[in-house]
């Protein structure tokens, strides 16, 4: 975006406020995620930069906050106790596996909606990927209300198979977005010289076609992944006691009292997001190797 | 192949085995046809079962009004005989007793609530009755039960059956624009102090509305400039675009919170700064600016992505020439540019406007009193006051207004253009 020379000082003024704009709206973007990981390294139970942490005073830092987020309670003068519990790890492995067994099966529907969308002769095509994608469209609270009902009736309140269910519907969308538009780019002839060269069906679609169109299926599931892991409306309406999972436990957290360990665990989960992140580039990078398509 | 073709030389093309080429090809289409339904048919089965269908007899809920006609027959058939003009008659009272005793108690319980939307008061009245029932042994039985409640003498509380006597109901859908019935069912406002709906449905729409223009205002600028620099650099300030979109929401609503609250990063910045008194710190948090602020933020890289992979596909030999052609940059950029991003704005816009108006979760946390929406008024109704058919009939318009806005989207840019990350 160098200018050229030719530019008048109207012209020079006007782009450089341009990109005084832009630069402010990328801040605004990022800057609350990142006030965040210096603060959760705080000493006092405040959630506001202390005059020392500004002076950078080793004394106004420290991990304690940490520790109480893993459940290390080894702080005696820290005497609010309530934060001392594991509920952060518990909830963390709940949220984990809830997130696992529903993206595996969101895959898994997923992939085979995908396949059978993809076909030239498929009936109805775009009635039904209406209906595949509007577990995005319709408000969460919605699906939610409607689920709640529903598993009520069939017994699957507060049950970890009805918040699973109702995840893997969550994630289905997005596996089917991203197993499409991979399948797009997919050379069919290649099933056929594989069925010419004897191979059944289902040998050609785990030897040829899968790790083609494996990139779309892993980001698929990552959205999937990451949508159920911070789900909570479903979790509010249908989850029990038992389904206290890691947004739950931020959730009461935000309502109860701040504390600084929702910061911990906030800096942990933006590490989080950023290995996603990097991993779904990577992923894109590798599916558009793959099918041939140049990066721009 | 040749025998074949040899015995009927003007006949059809046949293939290896005799059979017509054509019925061939029709026989594989239909194969390959059933081979797509059979993989679409157990996930297309599994959404119509968990999704589809609860949400749609969710949404049944908001005219269902049974639950009288079944708990309160005979009841209701003594009302339909009665004049109304007169005053109640004892058959009124003795078929309600009767009724009341032959229903199972939670029954009971349910039915009080229902009646309580339509008059208050019918639930106390009807518990307290309820509970009192044992001691009324003969006839007659209206003069019991004033004894027992003096409210039974109050012609209105019978009136009031007017509004219930039907299986099915639209008072609910009134009810959400503060609209009700009057006792003979005719359309009326409910009373000033009472009206909350219609400004919660105002605010829900304009806190979409500017938040979609906002976000549209703030991404224009980025997404062109993402657009038009080199690869390298772009994809580097596209991770400040994807980082807040991949990063849990509730993170974000904390970070907000650390900004923005009265000893929040802003407000400390500004008084350090001295634009701000100590004493007139901003409050940003847990109010109607809270919620547009923080769902701006959330929202911004749904108008983002689309303005951009729009962006990246016009050429930028377009605007050189348009201003070879004599145009000064503006006027190219708003004649031969802006044009071409409407695909984009529309796409951004809609997507934005469709999950803004349906938000739930920010505007509890951030929205204070006057930045609810009305997912929050559903959610209250679903959870707190348990009047399911109001929240249903609320969920039913939000749903069919979102609904209209995803056919347009599909319609104008096609779902399967939908592209994620």
């Amino acid at each position: 975006m160098a200018l050229p020379i030719y530019t008048t000082p109207g012209q020079r003024l006007w782009h450089y406020t341009y990109l005084l704009f832009c630069g402010f709206v990328l801040f605004f973007l990022v800057a609350p995620l990142v006030v965040v990981i210096p603060l959760s390294f705080t000493s006092t139970p405040f959630l506001s930069f202390t005059p020392e942490m500004l002076a950078l005073d080793p004394e106004g830092f420290s991990v304690r906050w940490y520790k109480s987020l893993f459940g290390m309670c080894s702080d005696i003068e820290d005497n609010i106790s309530t934060m001392c519990h594991n509920k952060w790890m518990t909830g963390a492995q709940k949220s984990l596996i809830i997130a696992v067994v529903s993206t595996l099966l969101a895959t898994f529907v997923g992939t085979l909606a995908a396949l059978g969308l993809s076909s030239d002769h498929m009936p109805a095509r775009r009635l039904i990927m209406a209906l595949m994608i509007s577990p995005l469209i319709v408000p969460l609270i919605i699906t939610a209300s409607g689920m709640a009902f529903f598993f009520a009736k069939i017994n699957l309140t507060a049950t970890w198979s009805g918040i699973i269910l109702a995840h893997t519907i969550l994630g289905l969308p997005f596996v089917v977005i991203t197993v499409t538009s991979t399948l797009v780019g997919f050379d069919k002839s290649l099933m056929r010289a594989g069925a010419n060269l004897g191979g059944t069906p289902a040998y050609n679609f785990f030897k040829i076609q899968m790790p083609l169109i494996a990139p779309g299926m892993i980001s698929g599931a990552l959205f999937a992944f990451i949508t159920s892991f911070d789900e909570i409306v479903i979790i509010l309406f249908v989850g029990g006691p038992k389904q206290h999972t890691l947004p739950l436990q931020m959730w009461s957290g935000i309502r109860q009292e701040i504390s600084p360990t929702i910061l911990s665990a906030a800096t942990i989960l933006v590490l989080f997001s950023i290995v996603l992140l990097t991993t779904l580039e990577m992923l894109r990078r590798r599916s558009e190797r793959l099918r041939g398509i140049t990066p721009h | 192949m040749a025998t074949a073709q040899e015995a009927l030389p003007d006949g059809p093309i046949l293939t290896a085995d005799g059979t017509p080429l054509k019925v061939s090809l029709q026989k594989s289409l239909v194969r390959s046809k059933m081979r797509a339904i059979m993989l679409v048919a157990p996930p297309l089965l599994f959404l119509l079962i968990l999704f589809i269908l609860p949400i749609g007899n969710m949404l049944t809920r908001s005219v269902d009004d049974a639950l009288v006609n079944k708990v309160f027959p005979t009841t209701l058939e003594a009302f339909e005989a009665w004049d109304k003009t007169s005053e109640p008659p004892e058959v009124l009272y003795e078929s309600f007793v009767n009724d009341v005793k032959a229903a199972e108690k939670l029954d009971v319980g349910k039915v009080g609530t229902r009646m309580n939307y339509a008059k208050p008061g019918w639930k106390s009245l009807v518990k307290r009755t309820a509970r009192k029932l044992k001691k009324i042994k003969e006839p007659p039985y209206k003069d019991a039960l004033i004894k027992i409640d003096k409210r039974w003498a109050d012609k209105e509380f019978w009136l009031s059956l007017g509004i219930m006597k039907d299986e099915r109901t639209m008072v609910y859908f009134l009810n959400s624009i503060d609209k009700t019935f009057d006792f003979d069912k005719n359309v009326i406002e409910v009373d000033e102090n009472r009206k909350v709906y219609n400004l919660l449905w105002r605010r829900t729409l304009m806190v979409s509305f500017i938040v979609t223009i906002a976000c549209l205002l703030l991404a224009y600028p980025v997404s062109y400039l993402l657009a038009t620099l080199p690869m390298r650099i772009s994809n580097l300030l596209m991770i400040c675009v994807l980082m807040p979109f991949w990063t849990s929401l509730l993170v974000r609503i904390v970070a907000w919170m650390i900004m923005l609250q009265q000893n929040g990063v802003v407000n400390d910045s500004l008084v350090t700064l001295g634009i701000l008194n100590e004493e007139n710190r901003l409050a940003m948090m847990y109010n109607f600016n809270g919620t547009i602020i923080v769902m701006t933020q959330i929202l911004l890289p749904f108008m983002i992505l689309p303005l951009y992979s729009v962006m990246k596909t016009i050429p930028p030999s377009y605007m050189k020439a348009a201003q070879n052609l004599g145009a000064t940059p503006t006027l190219a950029f708003i004649r031969i540019y802006m044009p071409q991003t409407i695909p984009g704005i529309g796409a951004g816009c809609i997507l934005v406007f469709i999950v803004a108006i349906g938000y739930y979760i920010t505007p509890e946390l951030v929205g204070g009193k006057d930045g609810r929406l009305i997912g929050n008024m559903v959610a209250y109704h679903m959870q707190s006051s348990l009047n399911w058919g109001l929240a249903a009939a609320m969920g039913t318009i939000l749903l069919i207004t979102i609904l209209i806005l995803y056919w347009i989207y599909d319609m104008v840019i096609g779902i399967d253009n939908m592209k994620m990350g």
